[in-house]
């Protein structure tokens, strides 16, 4: 019966070109508008690390000025200073911890044809590569015996070992870095995320960077971040004042692998705090957050206002291109009541006419749908073109297109309900006499 | 005009009049709000920076390795970058440019170590030649001297102790509108203005209060890093930049040249989310209005088809073909009104609704509503206008054929 009511639909569609290709239209472009924006939204605001996402946790201490807090709604700010970062990583009493700042340095080359270039790094603790879960091509990351040594080592990005060694096993050997040798340790393979979650403040959809190195080295060599700086006095001349400042440029993350870790870590914290107040520091109310993954990407609305007008706007554009639909094929059902007639004094029950308009209506749907999803390819391509930066938000995945298909579906036997009701409403004898 | 026989005809067709209504009322709200964020983007892309845009590009110097002196490559690159040919004046700065989206800032005050600053400001540290430089308009007290100029980093903080400031932070500093000659302090350092230029915009295109900024006369290089501003004699722009990268990159070769970018490039960079934006929702209109107007040209043929016996009755009883024509623009006006007040209503939740949920939303201004009003009548009536006038064209003699 099925397949007869599909026949029968694609010759009503075919019987009315115009009118059927409008209604298709209308679903594709309602379903590209709001899919695009959806996928974006989806994207950007979807767990990078479901996994462990909960485990991660964002230190936040405010050791601002008493005067003036650091966020307008009173928040603490978004990094920490150089001397709780460390006093942290010197206690240990997470899990797994590090601290981690951005930093822009030249490389150079042995290869003397290839001129020394400046590249983005980042230097971290050990307890990184472990945290965030990048996966090596070669070799590993580097343990707490290097972090303490302050050593000389060197994780390498894919693309990084590519262009230094074309690609081979480097392990082992050195890369000159602003001057300083350092030996590689491992090379990471692709690692790209969408949402640089684990340092949102320089940079949320950034690439990941080209090579990472201790962070006690970075130390060593005065190497100050290369992304954002706040400080709520002057922190008077020189490195070492410099790093006894309230100046705050660097992030910290813990691992806590249960609830109650995190709660032991939370009151450590809060003993911490108390305890430098007693020095004369941390100034404001004791205000210490521990936020996980997720929590922390809300704080920093990640997902930007843009992107939920957008899709807000999406939305309601498909609910006018429905509205449409649902006008068009109520004039096309009332147009067939002639035909529904005759069938219903054939002795076709109200629910078989039901279900063969139905049909009908789910046939738009999902020609619309597939025309849809073309047109969100299309879309997300544009957008892509639009926002440089969005190039890891902005592309289909198995999800979305499954969703589209079935909104698309969904929404076109929504907007068939009530046309294909009211055609069932036809009673045969009145449309078999005006005939 | 013939109101009863319409509302009569109208009556017995309620959903699909219902159906349109509603899809105008949609239409309106989306329209208007949409409209409206694109009329604050396009505002916020073309505020003037302040400074000459169309000739000025900024370029970075990076250098390594222990023999790298950074004062002495400042001092030769500026030397040598001033004589160029083509090139009106040098400046070295922070890496600060307007719209350059990094930068320093900090509070100023009127009091030594005062608990809140009286405005943000960004801190533009420069040199004498800076003014020239950016194309800045001097409109009161001096610029910096030569002598003036202090070489800063980390180990060694000091500056002369003047600044030139923006009108707009001079006034709100000193609303008399005397600056030249005033004290203001960096926390407890007091700082005297000698100088007010008309506009500078912090690198922040974001930033509250986006005209304060100030300029110190300092070169300043934490580490081997310095960035020079740049400004060509008229057209010469792209040539010269191409000079200064070659010259730059083989006057020393322990440095990396960097980011080099137009000021025009960076205002691009700068408002790229907001032109996405605008052209997002403009798109989003341009379909919404098509899909509206299909849908107004799919019922109104309906229509039509429907009634063509009674048009055709119409038409024998001597009704002429300007009344049909009529009473399918006037059905339509009185379906696209009674949309259009709904949608006035829908407008307005849709604006409240976006108050609420996004951060930086104003409040629609009202004026939106009647331009919104005059577009959708006239597309209403562009629409109507094929099926009507098909409709015009059935002739008396229908009314006499069974269908």
């Amino acid at each position: 019966m099925f397949s007869y009511y599909l026949q029968l639909g694609l010759r009503s569609l075919r019987r009315n070109p115009i009118l059927t290709a409008l209604m298709v239209l209308g679903i594709a472009l309602g379903i590209a508008a709001s899919m695009t924006t959806l996928t974006v939204l989806h994207l950007m605001g979807s767990d990078p690390i479901p996994w462990k996402s909960s485990k991660l946790l964002h230190v936040q201490l405010d050791n601002w000025d008493i005067n003036q807090p650091y966020g307008d709604d009173g928040s603490p700010p978004d990094q920490v200073s150089y001397r709780d970062a460390t006093a942290l990583m010197q206690a240990g009493k997470a899990d797994k911890q590090t601290a981690i700042f951005k930093l822009a340095l030249p490389i150079q080359p042995e290869n003397p044809e290839v001129k020394p270039f400046l590249t983005v790094g980042r230097v971290a603790y050990g307890d990184f590569f472990s945290m965030f879960e990048p996966r090596f091509k070669y070799g590993q990351g580097w343990g707490k015996a290097e972090d303490d040594a302050h050593a000389r080592v060197v994780v390498l990005s894919r693309e990084t070992n590519e262009k230094l060694f074309g690609g081979a096993d480097s392990t082992g050997k050195t890369v000159r870095i602003d001057g300083n040798d350092y030996r590689v340790s491992g090379v990471l393979d692709d690692w790209t995320l969408r949402v640089k979650y684990y340092d949102l403040t320089n940079g949320s959809l950034d690439d990941t960077e080209a090579f990472f190195i201790p962070f006690t080295t970075g130390i060593d060599l005065k190497q100050r971040s290369s992304g954002n700086n706040s400080c709520f006095k002057e922190s008077g001349p020189g490195w070492d004042a410099y790093l006894a400042s309230e100046c705050v440029w660097m992030q910290v993350w813990v691992q806590l692998d249960s609830p109650a870790r995190k709660a032991e870590y939370k009151s450590f914290l809060d003993s911490y705090v108390n305890e430098q107040k007693k020095l004369g520091r941390f100034a404001r109310p004791l205000d210490n957050r521990l936020l996980d993954v997720n929590q922390w990407m809300a704080d920093q609305k990640v997902v930007s206002g843009d992107v939920k007008v957008q899709a807000g706007l999406g939305f309601a554009f498909l609910l006018v291109c429905l509205v449409n639909t649902i006008g068009l094929l109520l004039a096309k059902f009332t147009r067939k009541a002639g035909e529904v007639g005759l069938r219903r004094a054939l002795g076709a029950s109200r629910r078989q006419v039901f279900a063969q308009f139905l049909v009908e209506s789910g046939v738009v749907g999902l020609s619309g749908g597939f025309i849809g999803l073309l047109l969100t390819g299309l879309g997300l391509y544009a957008v892509r073109a639009l926002y440089t930066d969005y190039k890891t938000v902005a592309h289909l995945d198995w999800s979305m297109v499954a969703t589209t298909i079935l909104l698309a579906i969904t929404a076109a036997v929504l907007a068939g309900l009530y046309p294909t009701w009211r055609a069932c409403q036809v009673a045969p004898a009145a449309q078999l006499k005006t005939q | 005009m013939e109101f009863r026989p319409i509302l009569s005809a109208l009556m017995r067709s309620k959903v699909a009049m219902i159906l349109i209504g509603l899809q105008v009322a949609l239409t309106l709200a989306i329209m208007c709000n949409a409209l409206f964020i694109i009329n604050q983007r396009l505002e916020r892309m073309h505020r003037p920076s302040g400074m000459n845009e169309t000739d000025t590009f900024i370029v970075g110097s990076y250098g390594f390795g222990s023999g790298f002196n950074v004062q002495t490559t400042v001092d030769a690159d500026l030397a040598m970058l001033r004589n160029l040919p083509g090139v009106v004046d040098v400046a070295m700065t922070n890496g600060m440019v307007p719209m350059g989206q990094s930068g320093w800032g900090s509070g100023v005050g009127l009091q030594p170590n005062q608990k809140q600053a009286t405005a943000r400001t960004a801190y533009y540290m420069v040199d004498d030649h800076a003014i020239n430089a950016y194309g800045l308009k001097l409109v009161a007290g001096r610029n910096f001297k030569p002598e003036e100029i202090s070489f800063m980093t980390m180990n060694n903080r000091k500056t002369s102790p003047v600044a030139i400031i923006t009108q707009a932070l001079a006034l709100k500093l000193f609303p008399d509108g005397n600056a030249i000659g005033k004290q203001i302090y960096d926390e407890n350092e007091p700082f005297t203005i000698i100088g007010v230029v008309d506009a500078l915009e912090k690198p922040w295109v974001d930033a509250e209060d986006v005209e304060y900024s100030v300029m110190w006369p300092t070169h300043l290089a934490y580490g081997n890093g310095s960035t020079y501003l740049i400004r060509a004699e008229p057209g010469r722009r792209d040539e010269v930049m191409k000079v200064v990268e070659a010259k730059l990159g083989e006057s020393n070769q322990s440095r990396i040249v960097r980011s080099m970018r137009s000021i025009e490039k960076v205002r691009a960079q700068a408002y790229a989310n907001d032109r996405a934006m605008a052209i997002i929702l403009g798109s989003v209109i341009a379909a919404l209005l098509t899909i509206t107007a299909l849908g107004i040209v799919g019922m109104a043929s309906f229509w039509v088809a429907q009634r063509t016996k009674q048009i055709g009755t119409r038409r024998a009883l001597g009704a002429t073909r300007g009344s049909i024509l009529r009473y399918f623009q006037t059905e339509n006006f009185v379906i696209t009104t009674c949309g259009l007040l709904l949608g006035g209503l829908l407008t307005y939740a849709l604006s409240l609704w976006l108050l609420t949920h996004v951060d930086g939303a104003k409040l629609l201004p009202w004026y939106y509503v009647p331009i919104g009003f005059a577009c959708l009548w006239l597309l209403g009536q562009l629409a109507v206008l094929g099926p009507a006038t098909r409709a015009s064209r059935v002739p008396p003699a229908v009314a006499t054929r069974s269908v």
